[in-house]
């Protein structure tokens, strides 16, 4: 039973009874019951044309629905307010499945969920156990986002903006239960970027190649973080950075610069030094700068002070720190920071304990206090 | 069996038996004292009597209804006097006694010096369903 086949299937099997007429809602419907069928019967009798077969199963499923009474008079209605189809556009169903499920219409949360089920071809229980919330819940939330979406037709023209939004949450969220939402934004992520030659959807895929090669040496065993600067670098993964790398410089090279890639090029810059201590900060506060005209994000401007720290002294960013809220999540644990590699561990225990109290994580709560209390220990002795 | 919720409190509680606030802690003893929790949550989990816990963030506000078509009324953050409550963890155990045998184990969890916590958990009961057979 190949589960990753299926779910590389369910966009194209979705795209294609589309075609032959079904709308998105009862399609995506239909699919996931053919889903559940394959799952039980291919173990025993394995099909030779997997696709050819879900097409099969999917179209009965869809025709069973419509032929119920109620299913097909709602259907006749619709179909009479719908406008006439305009003229055949040769476009990629997958690539409209992207679209639809990131529309604009939708919250990100519906978003992210329509997008793993339709496109991810996870189950809803799968959804349901990696953003802990109960199953009927989300099942609730994916008619939702199905039902705000009935109307958009497969051929309008979508926003790559939008997607790589949601499949950035999708990443940036990480992952519980049996799903490793990681790797499969970056599974999704991979597939986008073969179908458009979006610059920002290639500094997005690098952008997560590279802090997923960071990954075994981010946690500890006992779930503790690792700050980037003590990391273990023989750790993170070569062949995912070389490739991170390899896909940001061909983006680059196209001279349309956005933020996915001006972050890429910022964990490009880290995964590029041999030691923490030879991170060339310059060129990283260039980025940020960068990054700061293009999104004027206050948490890009947060972590320009820090990197202005690194490249130009702690008094330099304290002065850019300065010029920011306090309010800002993070704004505490930075001033710490520069504030103990300005020589005042004293100030720094005490903020590193004050913002372990806002701290949004767990993790990053337990961080902050075993800052604070590695430097009172220190003022101690 | 029987479902039970165990309280943890910033403050509000009655003080700990060895009260040293986290910060004043080694690294090492912060450490033990994590790895002591996580593995007292794996360990019920393998006994089959965990249920789910969570971790609050200690900022928080009172918030109530304040009419047709006005905006709701806050309150907060929470004054310095209040109970506030830091966490929890819902078990399901066999028994009362069970219940506490758990909460008095997770009150040990190693604290400044390497020596007990001590710190006072609110054991509370789940109100239950009603029995199906009642005579």
């Amino acid at each position: 039973m190949d589960e990753a086949l299926l779910r590389t299937l369910t966009p194209t099997v979705i795209g294609i009874l589309g075609r032959r007429g079904a709308d998105f809602a009862a399609a995506e419907d239909a699919v996931q019951e053919a889903l559940v069928e394959a799952v039980r019967a291919w173990p025993q009798d394995p099909p030779r044309d997997p696709k050819g077969w879900l097409v099969t199963v999917a179209w009965r499923k869809f025709l069973d629905a419509t032929r119920a009474e109620t299913s097909r008079r709602h259907r006749e209605e619709r179909v009479e307010a719908e406008p006439p189809p305009g003229a055949g556009v040769a476009v990629d169903d997958t690539l409209q499945l992207y679209f639809l499920c990131a529309h604009p219409s939708l919250t990100p949360a519906s978003a992210v969920a329509l997008t793993l089920r339709a496109v991810g071809g996870l189950t809803t229980r799968q959804i349901a156990q990696a953003y802990l919330v109960p199953e009927t819940t989300m099942a609730q939330r994916i008619s939702r986002a199905k039902r705000t979406v009935t109307g958009v037709r497969f051929t309008e023209p979508g926003d790559v903006g939008t997607v790589v939004r949601v499949l950035y949450l999708i990443f940036n969220e990480g992952y519980s239960g049996e799903v490793d939402l990681a790797a499969e934004a970056i599974r999704l992520t991979r597939q986008l970027a073969r179908k458009t030659p979006h610059e920002e959807v290639a500094g997005l895929l690098a952008l997560m190649l590279l802090h997923h090669a960071r990954r075994p040496a981010r946690i500890r065993p006992d779930g503790s973080l690792v700050p980037l600067a003590e990391q273990d670098r023989s750790r993170w993964d070569t062949r995912l950075i070389a490739e991170g790398v390899d896909i940001l410089q061909a983006a680059l090279a196209s001279d349309n610069l956005g933020e996915f890639q001006a972050q890429a090029a910022i964990a490009a810059l880290h995964a590029d030094a041999p030691s923490a201590d030879e991170t060339d900060w310059v060129q990283i506060v260039e980025w940020y700068d960068e990054l700061v005209r293009l999104t004027d994000s206050p948490v890009a401007r947060l972590n320009r002070a820090v990197a202005v720290g690194e490249a130009d002294g702690p008094q330099a960013g304290l002065a850019a720190l300065a010029e920011l809220d306090p309010a800002l999540p993070r704004y505490t644990a930075v001033a710490a920071y520069l504030h103990e590699r300005s020589g005042d561990p004293e100030t720094a225990a005490r903020l590193y304990a004050h913002a372990a109290d806002s701290a949004s994580s767990v993790a990053e709560r337990d961080h902050l206090t075993r800052q604070a209390a590695r430097l009172n220990t220190q003022l101690r002795s | 069996m029987a479902k039970y919720l165990l309280l943890k409190h910033y403050r509000g509680a009655p003080a700990a038996t060895n009260d040293v606030p986290m910060d004043q802690w080694t690294p090492d003893e912060v450490s033990a004292h994590m790895q002591f929790m996580q593995d007292f949550a794996d360990r019920l989990q393998t006994t089959g009597e965990y249920v789910d816990s969570q971790a609050l963030s200690p900022e928080g506000t009172f918030v109530r209804y304040d009419g047709e078509g006005r905006p709701p009324v806050t309150d907060g953050p929470f004054a310095e006097t209040k109970d506030l409550i830091a966490g929890w963890m819902v078990i399901d155990v066999e028994s009362y006694e069970r219940a506490l045998e758990l909460a008095s184990e997770l009150s040990a969890a190693p604290a400044a010096g390497g020596k007990p916590l001590g710190e006072w958990l609110e054991l509370r009961p789940f109100m239950s369903q009603p029995p199906t057979i009642t005579e």
